[in-house]
């Protein structure tokens, strides 16, 4: 029983030490601005794949193919080693926030591909019948896409959606190769300094990414059940 | 594609054709513009002299840093596909099992996995070995990186094995059942190879999962392609060394994918579950 105090007595001065939540909160503000900005960027490729007009779909396709494909750990060793020391492309003067912006520059253009693929699905739930409607109606291309089949495509597009969200928020611990004070570059400092409770160490950082993604995953299933578009 | 193109826009009359053409044009340009300027302002950087490239095609670089840093990518990749198959398929059934304590212990497990970054195990597996000393030292990243993923695409495969089974016919167990079979027969000579055969393109593109994720062994000193290319590169020919990793992986991945694509036509006609995922997955995600 003593050694089981101890133990956590040991742990509790290690959670003291260390700022647990502090590290967290980081990886929620990397995910809330990466999640906004490849929102962005994926509705914008998901509106040239869909396009009529060759070079945008030719664009976005390659766009997604090479972003999907490559490794994120490379993406954000390139932000880092290429961008900021090898370019000098600073985003903000600032040394340390430099480089958290870079990290959501990273983490943005890799998951804006699977945004728009995942809107791409979405649009694929759109019965054939809304566009002819719209196109009757005498709407062209970017007013059917803005006022009838986007809308739907988001709707349905919010499941998957919800999955890219959850694999980004997981992702931002890449950041830590950005050297930015995120959760697994806290974890491995912390085991390093206190090995004597590598377990509950993990645990902690483990629970509290459970803590984070589940209720993202229990509000998109929620939403998207919500918002689906009886038919 | 082609099903896409006639949901949004009807077949274009000589107006219509005349705007998408300038549009095409404008495009066109555009692209053409914005890698003109990119590879302008790396010229002006001297990034695109020809000796920083050229390494990238003599034996010495491939013999030395390419190809043992791809045989540690594939290694790596290969054991943690081979196990976490098997921990998917043990954990996929266990989540169908009759007995309610073992559909919710693995239920929990394969939640739990998902949930936590790949690299926060990957972080808490190297430095454990390397505490407990039950493996070799120098195999230590090794066996991190293959642990994590498998742990964690593990328990994805898993949910595609359950999914998979849902995914099918009711009428397949009814079946079963009619002829005779328990629960569990029916599940193992029926449902399972079914299922089997239809998770199998999304399979693939677990695989393709496994092989990126590997290259976040790089930060735990696991030697493979992108860690050795990085080492190559802090000489002076980063932006190379990364962009040659990056066309390698997007080669490998690429032609991965277009394996699953093919496969999923091929074996819709051997199970009667849906081979062809929603064209992004609705259960698990492939990031």
């Amino acid at each position: 029983m003593d050694s089981l105090t101890e133990y956590f007595q040991s742990y509790l001065t290690a959670l003291e030490t260390y700022n647990v939540v502090g590290a967290l909160w980081v990886n929620i503000q990397l995910t809330f601005w990466s999640a906004l900005c490849s929102l962005v960027l994926g509705t914008v490729l998901a509106l040239m794949r869909i396009s009529p007009v060759p070079s945008f779909r030719w664009a976005g396709t390659a766009y997604v193919n090479i972003f999907r494909n490559t490794p994120l750990t490379i993406i954000m060793v390139f932000c880092i080693l290429v961008a900021i020391f090898q370019l000098q492309l600073n985003l903000s003067s600032d040394f340390n926030f430099n480089f958290f912006l870079w990290a959501i520059v990273g983490l943005s253009v890799y998951h804006a591909a699977f945004v728009c693929e995942s809107i791409r699905s979405g649009v694929n739930t759109v019965p054939l019948g809304q566009a002819e409607a719209a196109r009757a109606i005498g709407l062209s291309f970017l007013p059917a896409a803005r006022l009838v089949i986007l809308p739907q495509a988001f709707r349905g597009a919010v499941a998957p959606l919800g999955n890219t969200l959850i694999a980004l928020t997981k992702n931002t611990t890449v950041a830590t190769v950005a050297s930015v004070p995120e959760a697994a570059g806290l974890m491995k400092t912390m085991i390093e300094f206190r090995p004597d409770v590598i377990m509950a160490i993990f645990a902690t950082f483990a629970l509290g990414f459970v803590i984070i993604v589940i209720p993202i995953g229990l509000v998109t299933t929620w939403l998207s059940n919500k918002l689906a578009v009886a038919r | 594609m082609k099903i896409q193109q006639s949901v949004l826009f009807d077949a274009p009359g000589p107006k219509a054709q005349r705007r998408i053409l300038a549009t095409n044009v404008l495009g066109v340009i555009l692209f053409l513009g914005a890698a003109a300027f990119v590879l302008k302002g790396l010229n002006d950087q001297g990034q695109l002299e020809a000796e920083l490239w050229t390494p990238f095609l003599t034996a010495d670089v491939w013999q030395f840093t390419i190809l043992p840093g791809l045989m540690n990518t594939f290694k790596a990749a290969a054991a943690a596909i081979v196990t976490s198959v098997i921990f998917g398929l043990l954990f996929g059934v266990g989540r169908l099992a009759a007995n309610r304590a073992v559909r919710w212990i693995c239920g929990i497990i394969v939640e739990f996995f998902r949930a936590v970054p790949v690299l926060l195990m990957m972080i808490f597996f190297w430095l454990l070995l390397g505490r407990l000393q039950i493996v070799e030292p120098a195999d230590t990243p090794f066996f991190a990186v293959v642990l994590a993923l498998t742990l964690y695409n593990g328990s994805v495969i898993a949910e595609l094995v359950r999914s998979g089974v849902y995914g099918l016919p009711k009428g397949q167990r009814e079946a079963g059942m009619a002829i005779g079979m328990t629960r569990g027969q029916s599940l193992r000579s029926i449902e399972l190879p079914q299922a089997l055969v239809a998770m199998l393109p999304s399979l693939i593109s677990q695989f393709v999962v496994i092989l990126k994720d590997s290259a976040l062994g790089s930060i735990i000193t696991y030697s493979e392609l992108l860690r050795a290319m990085q080492i190559y590169g802090s000489a002076g020919p980063i932006l190379q060394a990364l962009t040659v990793a990056a066309v390698l992986f997007i080669i490998i991945n690429f032609a991965l994918s277009w394996v699953a694509q093919k496969l999923s036509g091929l074996l819709s006609s051997r199970t009667s579950g849906k081979t062809r995922p929603a064209s992004a997955p609705t259960l698990v995600a492939k990031v």
